[in-house]
């Protein structure tokens, strides 16, 4: 080449001209008319600055003369969290079975998939102010919601773990004239167990994260508490059980993090 | 003229993996280093534009010490050295202009480096580069797209975009399969000629460096024990370079200092 | 001829060493005793829990057929909660890069910017957004503001985590091919980090996005704007057919939502 080139650009990152610009314009043109039709009241929002201080002010230092308070909702929290991971788990086992497309006709297969979409689609407050409504206030309510939000996750990586599984010792299994049940017991569960021991520790410790969450509509644990001390301005308690709740996810996390790396 | 005198380089409180070694290289000379693994060729190298902090010594660039420069000065400083890496050392998701024009951004401003706006003559002098190796119709392509020797030539292309001094190679063609790497080797020896540039380079392969560089210099456990032409490099010498073992070696350092 | 029992003088074969059989016995015993413990103490009035099957089938009774006859509200208002989702999405992602920036080891200036970075992120990801949203809506009253800060201020914490640790495992190589040329600190950050986490960014944002859906739509309950709004004034009224719309609307958001991720995941990574 013996014209000399001195003009460079990098590549666009979207190729073709017009759908560029349809996608910059577009994404600008949305931005502006959210930040326009926001239903937004700038005088309360520069009322809330004062406010905040006020709430800061009264919220340090935190209060933790009420400790047996937190103490119980915490432990609450815990049974909560444990019941549910336990209940969670061992039903999502025949759920995950029904997920799986490898293993069961297509009709089951949906149901399953149905199943499980609608745990996840639903957050867990949600569910809550359902199983409230329902089953009435308490921590009952909250092992129930957490129940339908560990079948969400744990089922649904279980059903994809059972997608994966290596089918040449099912076959093995089968060549060595083993009934349906062995076949499950040996060539499955194996296949399938390490993954699920490790997905009900991880679902103890979103368990618990949660607890404290439902527990804001009335379905028991810390959570109830805080939005009592929410409620009634306590401000100083309220930040006293936050700062707890941060320290036991803290350790929460920790912990299941080391079981679950020890696990393997 | 890179002059190094009396270096070392000491990690924690170990034995030294450079010791008070002298080097000196003059005019537009293609010289290579030899050695076993860890006779510290890449610390030397490391040392001369101070990816290596050298723990005492001087190294001399064009009258330019370079042991004590801090922040702005050393990065000036590094701007006037270029260096070619084994693992190519390229920024994968760029495209090949946009690692090419990372040799310049010593030179150019924060705000055209991060626009892509180059100098144009920063372009035509890239294009130029880029078609003397032979890989210019790539300008556009993500560099993780190219075969290990074309990445190589974008490697060199890059350094030589810094308008070096003087251009280091550690081990260049280690990761290249021998016809590629001995492209790379004349491809190198070539453009030294041609920009009148000198060339440090560390190298594995003895054939290549007896073929393709001016002057050897063997290294053994942190010194230079061999410095000669090419020629000169007789079953003798190698045996030197390459024999003994590092306790072997702080042995005789006993005896030299009783 | 000797039998392989011989052989090997044993014929019994046990599937764990007596160790280790202990040792899962022991975890077993554990883990029992302490759903035990939950069991017995937790404070449950048990006939209610014989009755709930019972109940949850006459709520789910009263919520057929759904009611659409304010379908045109609720979806507006769906709209609105995934404008504040989004819009919170793209703010956080703003906020969490400086933050990444600090948490990560190899780019923060010093020991004290890193600490900061890590209590930013622990402190942002440990309250859950519901948790925000609360203190939000005390200070700036009920509204969007609130949910938006809330989504956002979560967000901070799980994408710079996330982007902090893709700062952390990135290649070293071309970061020191750039120092070699004598370019400065933030053009070796420009040109040899962020290509190569640019990849982790956008998955981490369109996940973020699609988790923000998800929390949007409980906002309202707690008062931060959004359908959850709805929702609530619903279930107060005892009007179950159109709380049975809003959950259909929910569902059928998260669904799509999904599928826009999913697709923005492909055409983009």
């Amino acid at each position: 080449m013996s014209e000399v080139r001195d003009h460079w650009q990098k590549p666009p990152f979207i190729a073709n001209t017009a759908l560029r610009w349809l996608v910059y314009g577009g994404a600008i043109a949305y931005f502006l008319w959210v930040g326009a039709t926001m239903p937004i009241n700038w005088v309360r929002v520069s009322e809330g600055i004062g406010r905040a201080g006020q709430i800061f002010g009264g919220a340090f230092p935190p209060s933790f003369e009420r400790s047996g308070l937190l103490i119980d909702g915490f432990l609450e929290s815990l049974k909560i969290a444990l019941l549910a991971t336990a209940g969670g788990v061992i039903l999502s086992i025949p759920i995950a079975f029904m997920a799986a497309r490898n293993i069961v006709p297509l009709p089951v297969y949906y149901i399953g998939r149905a199943i499980i979409i609608i745990a996840r689609s639903f957050h867990p407050v949600i569910v809550a102010i359902i199983f409230v409504k329902s089953v009435g206030f308490g921590p009952f309510a909250g092992v129930l919601t957490l129940i339908v939000y560990s079948i969400g996750f744990v089922a649904k990586m279980l059903a994809e773990r059972i997608e994966e599984i290596d089918f040449g010792q099912v076959e093995a299994m089968r060549a060595a004239g083993a009934p349906y049940l062995s076949t499950l017991f040996y060539a499955i569960f194996p296949q399938i167990m390490p993954r699920q021991i490790g997905l009900a520790i991880y679902q103890l410790d979103s368990n618990l994260r949660a607890s404290a969450v439902v527990g804001l509509v009335g379905a028991g644990g810390i959570g109830a508490t805080l939005a009592n001390a929410f409620g009634r301005y306590d401000y100083d308690f309220a930040l006293a059980i936050t700062i707890v709740i941060v320290g036991v996810i803290l350790i929460s996390e920790g912990i299941s993090g080391q079981i679950r790396k020890r696990i393997g | 003229m890179l002059k190094i005198t009396n270096l070392v380089k000491r990690y924690g409180n170990g034995e030294p993996v450079l010791k008070d070694l002298d080097l000196m290289i003059e005019g537009e000379s293609v010289v290579s280093i030899i050695g076993s693994s860890g006779a510290g060729k890449s610390t030397l190298l490391r040392c001369i534009n101070r990816l290596v902090e050298p723990t005492s010594g001087s190294i001399e660039l064009n009258g330019n010490e370079l042991t004590k420069l801090k922040g702005r000065q050393l990065r000036t400083a590094r701007r006037k050295i270029g260096m070619v890496f084994q693992g190519f050392n390229l920024v994968d998701r760029l495209t090949v202009m946009e690692n090419v024009q990372s040799g310049r951004l010593g030179y150019i401003s924060t705000w055209a480096a991060v626009t892509r706006s180059y100098p144009k003559e920063d372009i035509r002098r890239a294009f130029e580069l880029m078609e003397r190796v032979g890989i210019a119709h790539y300008a556009n392509k993500r560099a993780d797209e190219l075969s290990g020797g074309e990445r190589q030539r974008v490697g060199v292309v890059r350094a030589l975009m810094q308008n070096p001094e003087i251009l280091l190679a550690d081990e260049p063609t280690a990761s290249l399969d021998p016809k590629t790497s001995e492209q790379i080797m004349e491809l190198l020896r070539n453009l030294a000629a041609e920009l009148k540039l000198p060339v440090l380079i560390n190298i594995h392969n003895v054939t290549e460096a007896k073929i393709y560089t001016d002057r050897i210099v063997g290294m053994r456990y942190g010194r230079i024990i061999f410095d000669d032409k090419p020629d000169a490099l007789d079953k003798e010498a190698m045996d030197k370079i390459y024999s003994g073992n590092p306790q072997a070696d702080r042995n005789q350092n006993m005896l030299e200092t009783a | 001829m000797s039998t392989i029992a011989e052989k090997f003088g044993r014929e019994d074969w046990a599937r764990f060493t007596p160790k280790q059989r202990l040792q899962r016995y022991a975890v077993f015993a554990f883990s029992a005793l302490t759903l035990g413990w939950a069991i017995s103490s937790i404070d449950v009035i048990w006939p209610w829990v014989w009755d709930a099957p019972e109940q949850m089938a006459d709520l789910f009774g009263r919520m057929y057929p759904p009611d659409a006859r304010n379908l045109k509200t609720i979806l507006s208002v769906l709209l609105e909660t995934v404008n504040i989702a989004t819009f919170a999405t793209v703010l956080g992602v703003l906020l969490s890069l400086p933050v990444a920036y600090l948490a990560a080891q190899n780019t923060t200036p010093n020991r004290a910017t890193l600490w900061l970075g890590r209590l930013i992120l622990v402190t942002s990801r440990s309250v859950n957004t519901i948790i925000w949203a609360l203190l939000f809506v005390a200070i700036f009253g009920p509204g969007v503001v609130a949910g938006i800060l809330a989504i956002m201020f979560r967000s901070i914490g799980f994408i710079g985590k996330l982007l902090g640790e893709a700062i952390e495992e990135i290649d070293k190589r071309p970061v020191e091919a750039l120092e070699a040329t004598g370019a400065s600190r933030f053009k070796v950050i420009v040109y040899a980090i962020v290509p190569q986490v640019i990849p982790t960014f956008w998955a981490v944002a369109i996940l973020r996005w699609d988790i923000n859906l998800r929390e949007s739509t409980v906002l309202g309950l707690v008062g931060a704007g959004g359908i959850g709004i709805v929702l609530q004034g619903a279930i107060d009224t005892f009007n179950w057919p159109e709380a049975a719309t809003v959950l259909l609307a929910i569902i059928a958001l998260v669904v799509i939502g999904e599928f826009i991720a999913a697709f923005l995941r492909s055409r983009i990574l």
